[in-house]
């Protein structure tokens, strides 16, 4: 079973799949039984209306008519906005991408003293909330935090007398995101080049390739779909986020739709903004297509190849070191110190009882919805492959429109939608019939949110698995469901098992969503970090804070396990040592 | 599966409206005392109360949503103008309550009794102590003057409690001369406005600007505090309640309030739940909690309060709410981000 590589590749196109491929595979094979696929068909389309429906919802309400505020906006914050969100989205993005690529080859290529430690470390940001970070930073770097304090002290300047670089700017945001999100780029790069690289890179070093030739020429070309995919997803996510930028005074798209619903008084302009930031996102998916080229890059060979790291000079090593270990230090490290530090300072520590309670909601929530999130990605990709028509892939692309819309729209959508259903379902059963403010109202925003991610993980999952396997399972008899149960299962296992982690980490972290929908009575770590921090009580915050970080470190650590051991032959014959 | 077995219960459970004596409630404030207030009142009544917290706009949003079928019963929030959106809303329903109209004085509630004021607010000057003659400071309105360039802080104007400071001055001064104040105050400020409440008079402390507008309750927090950082920051800042002189209006004061939601499943409940909130008892919590003013006149004012007197402004919560979107749009033709 081909489970070393399966991680790996799936991550590769964390970010929709190769349909094409997919559809010339199975246009040759649809000889599976009818009910079956057409129930399947039928299903997952109306999944994927259900899953869009929020975004739709909103997003339609533009053509409700205008009162005027669009006008009002156009005049004076719009052009701002735009500004904003996308020098937020390209920055960060590129920030993101140059860290994640660089770090990626340096830990996949070189062998320097501590690179198996660091090769997990590295991903350890993703268990960082881009609001913690953000926090954190304000009360370390701002003017009457400890750092300037000691430049004045030192100094004996006067605060205004000298400048320092302010961290609540624009420069600042971009800055946080980009060390902060590049684990998805790296995530992805890595597993390209230790996929792709090593035969190729082999070559190109046989025909006498310099490193840098070798790089630039051959691991870039290869990397890029990867590359792509991981800066878009960072791209999104800074769009998507409200709490930092709106703790950074940074007006984007998202800190304007909430101030133009709810201050403005009006949710039509809110959502001609919603669909402006739609328009942004479909641009960022058009670019990532177009970036990918027209190429396509198969596995031609299962060999694998024992390619010894390329060994360095005592600078380089501990270059190499530093540079890997930065973004650790600053993504991670540094943030968690200061937490730590304000939690000590604070001497407040909520009781067990409470932590353990949130932690329990935060958990509860998270599982659950990534449990249903790999379900009903499975069903969204795996309808694509029997059913490879366009309807299927715009199912597939619809239910992932979520993903960059800020979790406050999103929630919104979704008590219009329930409520809508509560009161249809309440006249038909003339019984009280409610779904609003339950979990299943979470569950159904968090799906919409983050879906995309387990779809891009099991796409690329299910498309990896070559056909013939499939038409083998046919011959001798078995439906589609016993092929998905008996064949495709066993081998997607790698693949389900990151889409859960993926979207687990996502929900644990999320927060406008949960805070508008939830249930009476129901704190979860991230909630309740915000009360404190919004009433501005940042040092009582910091111990869930802790918390939440801890939590989500136990599924990003099984991530980077699952990395380290998607290639156990790979031999290390320097490695001993360190 | 596993996981079917503790979904579906908790997916019942709460879907399920059940009819044991409780009192649901959505709430904006989220202050240390609130919860000791929520036992209080279970200890007296038997009655328990059951909180949604988050921001007081989102809720009200979702209130709507969830129409007649929303399970909440009182709303409350911590600004005037949200209060006044619930109502144009339809959100709230009117109470006949004799012990609220005795305990809140009138201009603390709603005149169709709709909702009613639970604690106040003001909106102060903050100036440091080294740099600035209290004698120079008089009104809101002074400080556009040219004297005060690159000397004033305040939070962003995306804050309630700013919406709401613009929508009492359109409602005495009409919008023009309000949006000739926020210009002026843009062209003073000392940094592009950013932070909270607490941070500008940190700020002012460490010399960032020289004046600051704040809610009078974080600073009361800094004085009750005992980081000597804290200790650092009251010792070099003072509060001045402007507006105080003759026909000047009086210092802004924003509230704090609730209301009976219409439909409400407990609408007995969440009566007592109101009156209890006027009660002196449960006004000396509130107010104790978060050092705010208790709106009942006959309750313990915070002992850290007792040196805070001043004249309030007595412009209708429900017209500074009705104010709200003009103020965002001043705010937003003249750059006050």
């Amino acid at each position: 079973m081909n489970s070393e590589g399966e991680l790996s590749q799936e991550v590769t196109v964390a970010k929709g799949g190769s349909e094409e491929i997919a559809s010339r595979r199975s246009s040759k094979n649809c000889s599976s039984g009818p009910p079956t696929k057409w129930f399947l068909f039928a299903g997952a389309c109306l999944l994927a209306l259900a899953v869009a429906s929020p975004v739709l919802v909103i997003a339609m309400s533009p053509f409700l008519g205008g009162d005027g505020t669009w006008a009002h906006l156009r005049e004076t914050v719009l052009g701002l906005y735009i500004r904003n969100s996308v020098l937020l989205a390209v920055g960060s993005g590129l920030g993101a991408g140059v860290i994640g690529l660089g770090t990626a080859w340096t830990v996949t290529m070189y062998q320097f003293p501590g690179r198996r430690i660091l090769e997990w470390l590295l991903l350890l940001p993703l268990a960082m909330p881009t609001y913690l970070i953000a926090y954190a930073y304000t009360d370390f770097l701002d003017f009457s935090g400890p750092v300037q304090e000691l430049f004045r002290s030192i100094t004996g300047l006067e605060a205004g007398d000298y400048w320092f670089p302010e961290i609540r700017s624009l420069g600042g945001a971009i800055f946080l995101f980009s060390f902060v999100l590049y684990p998805y780029v790296y995530l992805l790069c890595r597993a390209s080049f230790l996929e792709q690289s090593v035969c190729m890179l082999d070559a190109s070093r046989t025909m006498g390739q310099s490193r840098r030739e070798s790089f630039r020429r051959v691991a870039i070309p290869l990397a890029r779909p990867a590359l792509a995919a991981g800066i878009a997803l960072v791209a999104m996510e800074s769009l998507a986020d409200y709490g930092a930028v709106d703790y950074f005074a940074v007006d984007t798209f998202t800190t304007g739709i909430y101030r133009t619903w709810f201050g403005l008084g009006s949710p039509v302009a809110a959502a001609q903004l919603s669909a402006g930031l739609l328009g942004v996102i479909v641009l960022v998916v058009i670019l990532e297509r177009l970036s990918r080229g027209k190429k396509r890059f198969f596995h031609t060979t299962n060999r694998r190849q024992c390619l010894p790291r390329w060994k360095l000079s005592m600078v380089k090593q501990v270059v190499a070191f530093f540079l890997c270990a930065v973004p650790v230090l600053i993504g991670f490290l540094i943030p968690v110190g200061i937490l730590i530090e304000a939690a000590s300072g604070a001497g407040f520590f909520p009781s067990l009882v409470d932590s353990l309670e949130w932690a329990w909601h935060s958990v509860v929530l998270a599982t659950g919805a990534s449990v249903l999130a790999v379900l009903f990605a499975l069903l969204l990709s795996y309808n694509v492959r029997l059913t490879p028509n366009p309807v299927s892939r715009t199912a597939s692309r619809i239910a992932s429109l979520g993903y960059a819309i800020p979790g406050s729209v999103i929630a919104v959508g979704v008590l219009l939608i329930l409520g809508w259903a509560d009161r249809t379902g309440s006249a038909l059963f003339s019984h009280s019939f409610f779904l609003s403010g339950t979990l299943a109202a979470l569950f159904f925003a968090y799906i919409t949110r983050f879906l995309t991610l387990s779809i891009g993980t099991m796409e690329s999952g299910l498309t990896r698995i070559s056909p013939s396997l499939d038409q083998a399972g046919r011959t001798l008899g078995s439906g589609p469901l016993s092929i998905l149960r008996r064949i495709h299962f066993p081998m997607l296992r790698a693949s389900t098992l990151a889409a859960l982690l993926l979207v687990f980490v996502e929900v644990l972290k999320e927060l406008p969503a949960t805070l508008i929908i939830r249930p009476f009575n129901f704190d979860t770590l991230a909630v309740h970090i915000y009360q404190q921090a919004s009433d501005e009580r940042f040092a009582e915050s910091a111990a869930p804070a802790l918390m939440i970080i801890l939590v989500g470190l136990a599924p990003v650590l099984i991530l980077s396990r699952m990395m380290a051991s998607s290639r156990p032959d790979r031999v290390d014959s320097a490695e001993s040592g360190s | 599966m596993k996981l079917k077995t503790i979904f579906i219960p908790t997916l019942l459970l709460s879907a399920l409206v059940l009819e044991a004596a409780e009192v649901n409630l959505y709430t904006a404030r989220h202050y240390p005392g609130d919860d000791e207030l929520y036992e209080a009142f279970e200890e007296q009544t038997g009655i328990e109360v059951n909180v949604v917290d988050g921001k007081g706009d989102a809720l009200l949003e979702r209130i709507k949503a969830e129409g007649e079928n929303s399970p909440a019963d009182v709303f409350m929030t911590v600004d005037a103008g949200r209060l006044w959106a619930a109502e144009q809303a339809g959100v709230f329903a009117p109470v006949e309550s004799e012990v609220l109209i005795a305990s809140i004085p009138a201009e603390f509630r709603d005149p169709e009794n709709l909702w009613f004021g639970v604690t106040k607010r003001a909106r102060a000057i903050f100036y440091a102590k080294d740099r600035v003659d209290p004698e120079e400071l008089s009104t809101y309105q002074a400080l556009t003057g040219p004297e005060w360039e690159d000397r004033i802080l305040i939070r962003s104007s995306s804050n309630v409690y700013n919406q709401s400071l613009l929508g009492m001055m359109i409602a005495e001064q009409g919008s023009e001369e309000a949006q000739d104040w926020a210009a002026g105050m843009v062209e003073n400020f000392a940094r592009k406005p950013q932070s909270n409440d607490t941070g500008q008079i940190r700020a002012v402390a460490a010399g960032l600007g020289d004046v600051a507008i704040a809610n009078h309750y974080y600073f009361a927090r800094l004085m009750l505090s005992d980081d000597p950082e804290d200790q650092e920051v009251v010792e070099k800042v003072a509060i001045f309640f402007p507006n105080q002189g003759e026909g000047e209006g009086g210092t802004h004061v924003n509230i704090s309030g609730a209301g009976l939601v219409k439909g409400a499943p407990h609408p007995e409940e969440a009566i007592l739940f109101l009156e209890f909130l006027a009660s002196p008892e449960a006004q000396a919590i509130l107010a104790q909690g978060n050092a705010e003013f208790p709106v009942n006149p006959e309750a313990e004012v915070p002992e850290v309060l007792e040196s805070f007197e001043f004249v309030e402004d007595k412009t209708p919560a429900s017209e500074i709410g009705a104010n709200n979107p003009e103020s965002i749009r001043i705010f937003d033709r003249v750059g006050w981000r």
